[in-house]
């Protein structure tokens, strides 16, 4: 075995080793503890770092800032008013976006709503559309569920040519939030948005919605509400859901 | 009249980066702010088909380096405070304060690589090109960043966390 350098443990930290090399220095720290005890506290920076930092994702994004991706450059005395308004919530970036207007309608329809916004800030990630991967499903699902607070279940959607790609935690209004991401083999990607539903929330059978292009099908089954997110056609993401909630309904 | 790319889908990153960048929830979000009102007025200048997040984030830490510069004075007595001698006890304080306050300590050259390679995962090149140095030069200041965090939160279990990678 050839020496290890100080930038392969780096490169083996952050996952960018070719395979045969990452092998290669697995072996090195296997016989080398004190390298190996660096590596392992450095893999728990970047763990900390995704840990402290990972629930900006999901914030309510400020309304100043949803108008600077719009718009020309503000002059500043506008710029120092819109400074001060208040936090944007969930429902106006679905607004501002042009995701249907917020306030109206029952509570499944922002269920709908806030699965097509997280669906659509997500999916186009080329490198990291997830937190966790599907490589480690059980930690995923193990992770998810006791965040989100009820027995999660990533639902197999293999016999519809989708995999698992892994999942996130996001916040919602009623709590932490699960997100599963499917990919099928030419990069199509649907969502599986899981929450705590709001208390009034009735059991619904299915519902589609289409929120800016983007079909959801959802439904609340006991204390959970359950969306599909995906822009492959009505058809297809029905058949997904149709599968999801075979899988995941309480039996 | 060509397609202006959306730059909402960016919006969730560069506020995450900018708020370890700057450990402040309102001078983050400023940063953010003058980003995407450089990038608005500058969007003619970038290639269509290239890295709009690499931009995105090159703009950012001009942007970043800029304010550094202007507030340097202001923070050399922190800077000084850096290199006292930490007694055991008081490490493990700073371990409990978690991890912010570590990166706070970190130079801010090593923390943005830090952030960028670790948080923002990318790779050794693309994060040259953002900080505008060589990747030899990213890999030393990872290196350093990496240590020096790892002096810091000694004694703090390693992996305390659920996530994985």
């Amino acid at each position: 075995m050839t020496d290890v350098h100080e930038h392969e443990l780096h490169a083996y930290v952050d996952g960018t080793l070719p395979e045969a090399r990452r092998l290669e220095v697995e072996a090195w720290l296997a016989a080398h503890p004190a390298d190996a005890a660096r590596v392992q506290d450095w893999i728990g920076q970047n763990q900390s770092l995704h840990a402290a930092f990972d629930s900006v994702l999901n914030e309510p994004l400020p309304l100043n800032l949803v108008r600077a991706t719009r718009r020309p450059a503000l002059p500043v005395p506008f710029k120092a008013m819109a400074a001060t308004l208040a936090m944007l919530v969930t429902g106006l970036i679905g607004y501002a976006i042009g995701l249907g207007s917020p306030g109206q309608g029952p509570a499944p329809v922002y269920l709908a709503r806030d699965a097509a916004i997280a669906h659509a800030v997500f999916s186009p990630e080329a490198r990291h559309p997830v937190e966790v991967d599907a490589a480690h499903a059980d930690h995923l699902v193990a992770w998810l569920s006791k965040r989100v607070g009820t027995q999660l279940q990533a639902p197999d959607f293999s016999a519809q040519g989708f995999e698992l790609l892994g999942g996130r935690l996001l916040t919602g209004e009623t709590g932490p939030v699960a997100q599963f991401m499917y990919q099928d083999k030419i990069e199509r990607r649907v969502t599986l948005y899981v929450r705590r539903a709001v208390a009034d929330n009735k059991e619904t059978t299915f519902r589609h919605a289409t929120e800016n292009g983007v079909d959801v099908f959802y439904w609340i089954d006991g204390d959970f509400g359950y969306a599909l997110s995906g822009q492959i056609g009505r058809q297809a993401i029905q058949k997904l859901a149709d599968a999801a909630y075979a899988q995941l309904v309480t039996r | 009249m060509r397609t202006r790319p959306d730059l909402i889908e960016h919006l969730p990153r560069l506020r995450r980066y900018a708020r370890a960048l700057t450990g402040d929830i309102n001078r983050a979000d400023d940063l953010v702010q003058d980003t995407l009102e450089r990038a608005l007025a500058k969007l003619d200048l970038w290639q269509p088909g290239s890295d709009l997040r690499a931009w995105l984030f090159t703009l950012m830490h001009n942007l970043f380096v800029n304010q550094i510069r202007i507030k340097r004075p202001q923070e050399t007595v922190m800077e000084e405070a850096l290199d006292e001698p930490v007694s055991g006890g008081q490490m493990e304080a700073l371990a409990a304060r978690d991890i912010h306050a570590a990166l706070a300590r970190l130079p801010e050259e090593q923390r943005e690589v830090l952030l960028l390679v670790g948080l923002e995962q990318f790779g050794y090149a693309e994060a040259a090109q953002v900080l505008g140095v060589p990747t030899g030069t990213v890999m030393s200041r990872l290196s350093r960043a990496r240590e020096r965090m790892r002096q810091m939160l000694a004694g703090e279990p390693a992996v305390k966390l659920k996530l994985v990678i």
